[in-house]
Order: C-alpha cells, then structure tokens, then sequence
C-alpha cells in the first residue's frame, strides 16, 4: 500500500516531464526517483543512467544537484518526496533550508533540515552521473557566445574522440561563423574518424588532419603510424601526417619563439625607457625607477576602482584612462623629486645615488601603509584578455601585442621629441655642454625638470602596462629595477638606439635559451653573457663618444 | 566579540572559579605561580616578502589566544602571546627563536612558514628543549621530537591529488606536467609525485618537470611547451608556483588558448589568502588540493570564519571584514587548541609532559575533527580537492573518506624509514 503510494505521489511529482518529447514513460521516471532514495547501489545507478539517457536539461540538473549533494528526500505524511535544497540559514536554533520540486524547481518552501534525509552520491554514483553532465556540458559550450568556450568544448570532444558525438559536431561545424572554431570542429570530427572508422576512412582522416596541420592529432597519427596490425595504406597517410605537422610545427615554434622575444623586448625596453633618458642625459642614476613604476601600477588599481565604483558600464575602457593618469602622476612624482632634492647633488653620482635608493625606500613603504603589504588585484579589460590566433597552432595574447605597441609607441614619441622638437633641442644641449647652453640662455633647471618627468612618467607608463602581465605590490619595482638597469648598461649609457638594440638582444637571447635550459638558467645564462660582453666592451653596445664624455 | 552573552560571562566565571579553586588547593607556592600568565611565543615574519601569508598566521593565533583567554585561559592562567618579527629572513629565525625560549621563556611556540625558516631553527628548540607547532603543509622528510606538525605532509595531500587526477572521476589524466618555483618544498613535492606517478604505470616520458626562479613572472616559453606537451588531450599540471609567480601563469595560460577543461592545472600552494591579491577570473575551474577550505560547511567553521572577520575588524586590521581563512590558518588556529588540550592533560606547561599529552589529542577544528598522531608528531587530516571560483574561494569536488594518516616519509621515496617518537628514537629504519 505504502509503495503504491510512493509510486504515485512520485508520478504526481514527475508529471511536468512526461510532456517532454524524448522522455521515458513517466513511471519509469518516478520508480528511478524511489530507487535513488533507496539504499541498492546497483538499482541507484540504473536510475542515474535512466535520468540521465533522458538528456532532458531538467533532469541533468537535478542529477548535477545529487552530485554536489544537494538533493534530499522527505516524508511528508509518509509518502516519498524527493526535493533539491538550496541555502542553509540559521532560525533561532534550528538550522533551515530551503527546497525545490526535484525536476521542475518549484520552491517548496523552508523546512527544518532534521525534517530532510540527504541523498548522498558516493564515489561510485558520481562516476555515473559524470559523463551525461560532460555530454551536456559540452553541447552547451559548443553554443556559447565565446569563441574559445567553443573552441576548448571542440578540442574536448576531439581528444575524447566519441563516435556518438559525430552528429553533434557535424551539426556544430555546419553552423558556426569563426574560423578557427570551425578549424577546431574540423579537427575534431577527423579525430573521431581517424578512431573509429574502417581502413578507408582512417586513412582520409589521417590526411585530412595533415592537412589541418592538427597538432592535438600528432599522438593519435604516430600510434596509427607505428600500429603493425592497421593497413598499410591508412599507416603511410598516417605517417605523411605526422611529418607534415611536424613540419607546420617546426615553423609555427618558431615564429612563437620570435614573438615571445619580442614581447619580452618590449617589457624591457618599456621598463628601461625612462631610466635610460634620466640616466643618459642627466647623468642620474635613480634607484627609484622601479618604485615609479610602482607608482604607475597603482594609479592604475585606483583608476580601475574608480571605474568600478562609478562607472560598471565604462569598466573595459579603464585601461586608456589609466595609462596617460599614470604617466602623470609618476611624472609629478618625478618633478618633485627632482626639483626638491636630486637637483641639490647634480654631478655626485654617489649620492644620487644614495638618495634616490632612500626614495624608492620611502615610496616603497608609503605604498604598503596605504594599500597594504598584500598584493592589490588589476584585472585585465576583456579587449586585453585572450589572443589574436594567427595560424593554426600560435595564438598571440592581446596584452603582449599592445605592450609591444605600447613600446614602439614610446620609442618613436621620444625619438620626435628629443630629434624634431625645441625642446628636445634644449635637452640634447644641455646634455652635451651644461655651462655653455646656459649662457646661451637655455633654462638648464627647467630642462632637468622637465627631463626627469618625462623619465618618470615613462616609467608610470611601463608601471601601468606591466599590471596586465604581472602582480601588483609595493614590491613590484624590486622585481623589474635589475633589469632595467642591465639593459641600460649594455645598451651603452646616452643612447637610445643602443637600449633598444640591447632590449631586443637580451628579450630575444632568453627566450631562444630557454627551452632549452630551462627558465632559471636562461637567467644565468643571460648575466653571464651581459657580463662577458660589459667585459669587452665596458661603454655598452653604442659608447657615448667624443667631448662630452664629462662624467 | 565585544558584547559577551550572560551565557559566555557565566562560563568564564565558572571556569576562573573551577581554575581558582584548583589553585587554592595546591600548595601555597604553585599557588602563586599558577596566577601568573603562560607566555607563548609567536615566530611569524611580519616584515619582508614572507609578511604577505604569515602575518595571517598571527593573527589567528593572536585570535585564539584571545579566545582562550576570554574564556578564563588554560588551567585558570592566562596567556600571553609574545609576538616576534623575523623579518623573512632565516638567519634571524634562529635567533628569535633563542630569544623566546632563553630569554622570554616561553612555554610554546607557534610559528614558521617556509621550511628553510623551520630548518634553521630547529636546531634551537631541539638543542633547548622547546615545542614548536608548525602550521604549514611541508614536503616531509622530518620527524622532530620537539615540533608538531599541524599541516599536511606529502601523502595528505600531493599523493591524493594525483591520485584524483588519474581517477575516472578526477578526468583519467595520463600526462603530468610537475611545474614549481625553484625551491626545497617544490624540489622535493616533485621528486616524491614523480616517484608516485611511476610506481603507478606512468611512462617517464609522460612525465615533465620544470622550475622558475623566484617572482618570475614570464610564463610565455613554459606555457608555450604545455600546449604542445598536452596536445591530444589527458595531460594536467601539477603546480607547486609559489604565491606571486600565480596570476602571470595563470593569465598567459588562458591568453595562450588552453582552458581547465582540457589541460586543468592543480594547484598545492594557491589557497584563499594568496587569492585575495589577485585578479582570479584566469584562475576560475582550476584546481587546488588542501586540508581545508573557508567554504567547508560545518558550523564550528562558520563560527570560525565569522569570529575571524570580527576579530580583524575589532582590532582593525588590514583588509577588516574581507579577510579569508584558509588552510594554514586553520592549521594554526588548531594548533593552538590542540597544545591548551596537552597542557590540561597534563596540568603542566612543561616540554616533555605536554608533548605526550599531545600524542592521540582529538579536537574539532573548524575545518571537521582532527587527530593528533599517537607518535608521529604529525595530524590526521582529511584531504580535499577544490575548484576554484571566481570569488576567489574554492568548492569541495572530492573529499576523502575519513582522516588521512600523515607520513612524514614518503612510501615512495624513503619506503624504509618511518617516524615514531613512542617506540622508537624518532626516525628509524623499518625492518625488512
């Protein structure tokens, strides 16, 4: 009597989805639902695969709710119910939930949750369940608006290389507007092919995924390849594959290499920018150049909370206001630095020295009592996050691109400047000959100043910049002071040219290094290299030359 | 914490008084005695590049000492936490250490992060005959007599990890890429995972290992070889990057193309505190293995959590009610309770009598009830693997059943050297 009971409360229960087209017949539903309650593993498993065959959305929830542990069964007046539940709260001294109708989430209200037995899902269920929730998951990430959910959801079933899902990507490929999803698609449909088909077919798909040049296929092919017991034919367009991705690969390695050189570059010589143009023309060594940088970061964290704050909609374009505040902000840093203190100790390099170490000391700690020693989180606008694909096999991160914008940008603006303006005039002269620019009547104090903000402000730029790739913390300048100055220094001390070059050696030398030695030893190897080269030629790449060799 | 409920004012009245009239009974020299607070001693940088995660360590120490106190401290005598700053700098440890034992006297001390900082005072507390409660998890390989180990060691959560990776539920993943930061606990955590993954059938040339120096943060050539060393799918990182080098991985991880679903990393050294500083919307769907998380659902943890937030808020702390507990945190706010315990088993702060009072000492710590081992100085935990969010906290997706026993040498790389404090001298060697 009680059973009947159960059964029909529990086709009550389940009504809803015996509209559903696909659907089993509701009383196989329902006596699923009473098995799960129940305490026979192997009866709990057949009505996971009976729930989960449904492919019903509805019922794949409510199998992901058993498996976070979130369903649970009552017995109101004795008769079985099975309810999801949602937040716990505390009512008095009673701990509560909140419950949903299992398939269709109506809310059930709140109930005592010693009135609830929780339908657990050991280990062994949630093997069960978990392919029906990938299945789904993937059919839903092949419609996502993103085109690398889409993507990543291709690769997945490629690599899982399931017959079954030869439908659904055929259908995907057939519908999808991007290329390289469609790439992706492509690949993964030749990938199920080349696992499952009849000699004929492999073959064809071996060749197709040659042709696609599909790196994620390269263990499938060489398994293929050296398999004894498959047919020659399908083993030669195996192999054929295998070296023709290899060789796509070889270029495609590259070409990677070369940009990731490149960007690495263009850190570099962002980060050394400004130090070079303070210490070049000034003669100052400023130790504060990694703490501006700092500073810059920083100003980007609170313009981006400030954006947060009042503007949500506007967020993405937080990124453009930050760069030019932060090049301020570093740059009147600068200007007071200069004009308050370096000025005082012009041609004692020792102790601009000291003093400007002080500086980045007192910026340091300033940023720590203000912010805190913990470090602050910068995210990334979404037109900086992702990558550029390029060819099959080398995508090329938007941050990096537009850092090496970012830098080509500044070395051309600073080459105008200081080549095709008055102002830049006045700075190259006084750089050569102090005393005789100055009695020509070339404010020498208003160019230092001005030379210094440009310097300082360079370095807020670099600041704001870095916040895409790296961390941000009142430490941030220690990390990145190193090696700026060794870019400096073996660019030779005055010239711009010779930091560029140096930038792009040394960006360049690591990352052809380090696949092959490994990231700490690239390191090694490039202060060697720095050293012994700075042994040859202690002036650098381009030596300053000729009278106003003074200092 | 501020307003005391008439419930609380009564119990600590009842416990000062049962405290009280313990001591009257005693003679009239203990008597005295028994009045005057216990110091401990608390080792954590406060300063330096180290302050980031330990400083969090003292503060719930600091936390529980508070807590303990409120509630009439330990045997009727309260505490007093002495608070030193090493500085992140190992050289100091040792000398802090000296001073809290020889000078300050302290009963106990709680204390260290990294191992190097442990090494170096280890000699101290074993050449003075201090007790130390180590609240991190560490590569193992140490079985001290006067240290407690409240953090996980290698089987209790590098090995479970793996485990899970290779398991039809954790994905059946086939390839590892083992990637740390160039340093002892990832040095060894790699030597005793790649010893695993080959004990279990994992083909050498499955199996990658590679380390950055410290604060690197160009990940581009790394993750470059990931993508092509996890092509046709089943390959996972094992990561063991320590805190600042995370979000520039994580994020040329993601810019680079791959996703957690076909190349998930998993994480033993990311755990809510480090993610507090971070953008974490790279990080989201990767994983992480730890002995507790602040999403643990137990009320003792809520509790837990609340009274912390509470705590940083009344005694206005950086970060005030955004402030996260995590895994060593709870490690040494156990810690703390665990030692209380010991000294009232043994109605004595002295060394050697509380060390054997801890041996098989139970408590119900926020993250589920633990157990102190009866001879390995090292805890039963249980061990969780998590999913990151994008909240920066972390969702339990596999738990494991009961309490783990520590192993503070690993079967599979010292399969014959074991740790017992009861019968035998520390480290030995298992009989064949």
């Amino acid at each position: 009597m009680v059973r009947v009971l159960v059964v029909l409360t529990i086709a009550w229960l389940v009504a809803p989805a015996t509209g559903h087209a696909q659907s089993p017949a509701a009383p196989a539903l329902a006596a699923a639902l009473a098995d799960l309650a129940g305490t026979d593993a192997a009866k709990r498993e057949t009505a996971v695969t009976t729930l989960g065959k449904t492919g019903n959305p509805k019922w794949l929830a409510f199998l992901g709710a058993l498996r976070e542990g979130s369903v649970y069964a009552r017995k109101p007046g004795g008769r079985l119910e099975i309810v999801v539940g949602g937040t716990k709260s505390t009512r008095g001294d009673q701990d509560v939930i909140e419950i949903f109708g299992a398939y269709d989430r109506a809310p059930l209200g709140t109930v005592p949750l010693t009135d609830l037995t929780e339908v657990g899902a050991d280990r062994a269920l949630r093997l069960v369940i978990k392919p029906f929730l990938d299945a789904d998951e993937t059919r839903v990430q092949l419609r996502d608006p993103d085109p690398s959910v889409r993507r990543g959801a291709a690769v997945k079933l490629g690599n899982q290389a399931d017959p079954g899902a030869v439908a659904v990507v055929e259908d995907a490929l057939q519908k999808e507007p991007d290329r390289w999803v469609r790439q992706a698609l492509a690949e993964a449909l030749a990938m199920i092919r080349l696992a499952h088909g009849d000699g004929a077919s492999r073959a064809a798909a071996a060749t197709a995924l040659g042709n696609l040049h599909a790196q994620n296929a390269l263990p499938a092919l060489r398994r293929l390849a050296a398999d004894t017991g498959a047919g020659a034919p399908e083993r030669a367009a195996a192999a054929g594959a295998v070296r023709q991705i290899e060789r796509w690969n070889l270029l495609g390695t590259s070409l990677e290499t070369l940009f990731q050189g490149a960007s690495l570059a263009s850190i570099l010589l962002l980060m050394a920018l400004g130090l070079a143009i303070v210490f070049g023309l000034m003669g100052v060594i400023n130790m504060a150049h990694g703490e501006l940088m700092a500073l810059g970061a920083y100003t980007t964290f609170v313009v981006q909370n400030w954006f947060r704050a009042a503007a949500p909609q506007w967020l993405d374009a937080y990124f453009l206001v930050a760069l030019p505040t932060s090049f301020l902000v570093a740059a009147a840093v600068g200007v007071v630095l200069e004009r308050g203190v370096i000025r005082r100790l012009y041609g004692r390099p020792l102790e601009t020295l000291l003093l400007t170490w002080g500086a980045s000391l007192i910026i340091q700690q300033a940023l720590r009592l203000w912010f805190g020693a913990a470090n602050v989180d910068v995210a990334s606008p979404r037109w900086l996050s992702g990558g550029l694909p390029v060819m099959v096999g080398l995508t090329l991160p938007w941050n990096r691109l537009f850092i090496i914008g970012l830098a080509a940008a500044c070395v051309a603006v600073m080459y105008w400047l200081l080549f095709r303006t008055d102002a830049g005039l006045r700075i190259r002269a006084v750089t050569q000959n102090r005393a005789m620019s100055s009695c020509l009547g070339v404010r020498a104090g208003a160019v230092d100043a001005l030379t210094f903000a440009i310097g300082a402000g360079l370095a807020g730029l670099a600041g704001c910049a870095l916040t895409q790739i790296g961390n941000v913390g009142p430490s941030l300048g220690q990390n990145y002071i190193v090696d700026s100055f060794m870019v400096v220094v073996t660019g030779g001390v005055g010239k711009l040219a010779g930091t560029l070059l140096a930038a792009a050696g040394i960006g360049e030398l690591n990352k052809v290094i380090e696949p092959a030695l490994g990231a700490v030893f690239a390191k090694v190897a490039i202060l060697v290299a720095v050293i012994l080269f700075l042994q040859r030629r202690p002036a650098g790449l381009f030596a300053a030359k000729g009278r106003n060799a003074e200092a | 914490m501020t307003a005391y409920s008439r419930r609380d004012f009564l119990k600590g009245t009842v416990a000062a008084g049962t405290g009280l009239a313990a001591g009257l009974s005693l003679p009239g020299i203990l008597t005295a005695q028994s009045k005057e607070p216990i110091k401990i001693g608390v080792l954590h940088s406060l300063s330096g590049t180290m302050a980031i995660s330990e400083v969090s360590l003292r503060d719930v120490v600091l936390m529980a000492a508070d807590e303990i106190n409120a509630k009439g401290g330990v045997m009727g005598r309260k505490l007093q936490p002495v608070v030193v700053d090493p500085a992140s700098n190992w050289d100091l440890f040792a000398e802090k250490a000296k001073q809290l034992l020889l000078q300050d006297k302290v009963a106990v001390v709680f204390g260290c992060w990294t191992s190097v900082s442990r090494k170096s005072v280890l000699p101290v507390f074993e050449g003075n005959n201090g007790l130390l409660f180590y609240p991190v998890q560490y590569e193992g390989e140490e079985c001290s007599k006067n240290v407690f180990y409240t953090g996980a060691t290698p089987n209790q959560q590098l090995i479970p990890a793996a485990e899970y990776m290779m398991s039809k539920e954790g994905g059946s993943y086939k390839k590892f890429y083992l990637l740390g930061t160039d340093y002892v606990f990832p040095r060894t955590a790699n030597k005793i995972l790649r010893a695993y993954l080959l004990a279990k059938g994992v083909p050498k040339e499955n199996i990658e290992e590679e380390y950055t120096p410290f604060n690197h943060q160009d990940y581009q050539t790394i993750v470059g070889k990931i993508k092509r060393f996890s092509s046709g799918g089943s390959a996972a990182v094992l990561s063991t990057i320590n805190g600042d080098s995370n979000v520039p991985f994580y994020k040329e991880f993601g810019n680079q193309g791959l996703r957690s679903e076909n190349a998930p990393i998993m994480a033993f050294s990311v755990a809510e505190d480090e993610l507090r500083g971070m953008d974490t919307s790279a990080l989201v769907g990767h994983l992480a293995a730890w002995n507790y998380y602040q999403s643990v659902d137990t009320p003792q943890n809520k509790k837990f959590v609340n009274a912390f937030k509470e705590y940083a808020v009344k005694n206005k702390l950086p970060g005030g009610s955004k402030r996260v507990t995590d895994d060593p945190m709870e490690a040494a706010y156990f810690g703390v309770y665990v030692w209380k315990q010991a000294v009232e088993k043994a109605k004595s702060t002295d060394v050697d009598a509380v060390r054997k009072a801890v041996y098989g000492q139970e408590f119900l710590a926020p993250g589920g009830k633990i157990k102190m081992d009866e001879a390995n100085h090292h805890t039963y935990k249980p061990v969780l693997i998590g999913e990151i969010l994008k909240d920066g906290q972390f969702k339990t997706i596999s738990r494991s059943k009961g309490l783990v026993k520590a192993e503070p040498w690993s079967q599979y790389t010292s399969p014959d050297k074991g740790c017992d404090w009861v019968k035998e001298k520390g480290t030995y060697q298992k009989k064949a």
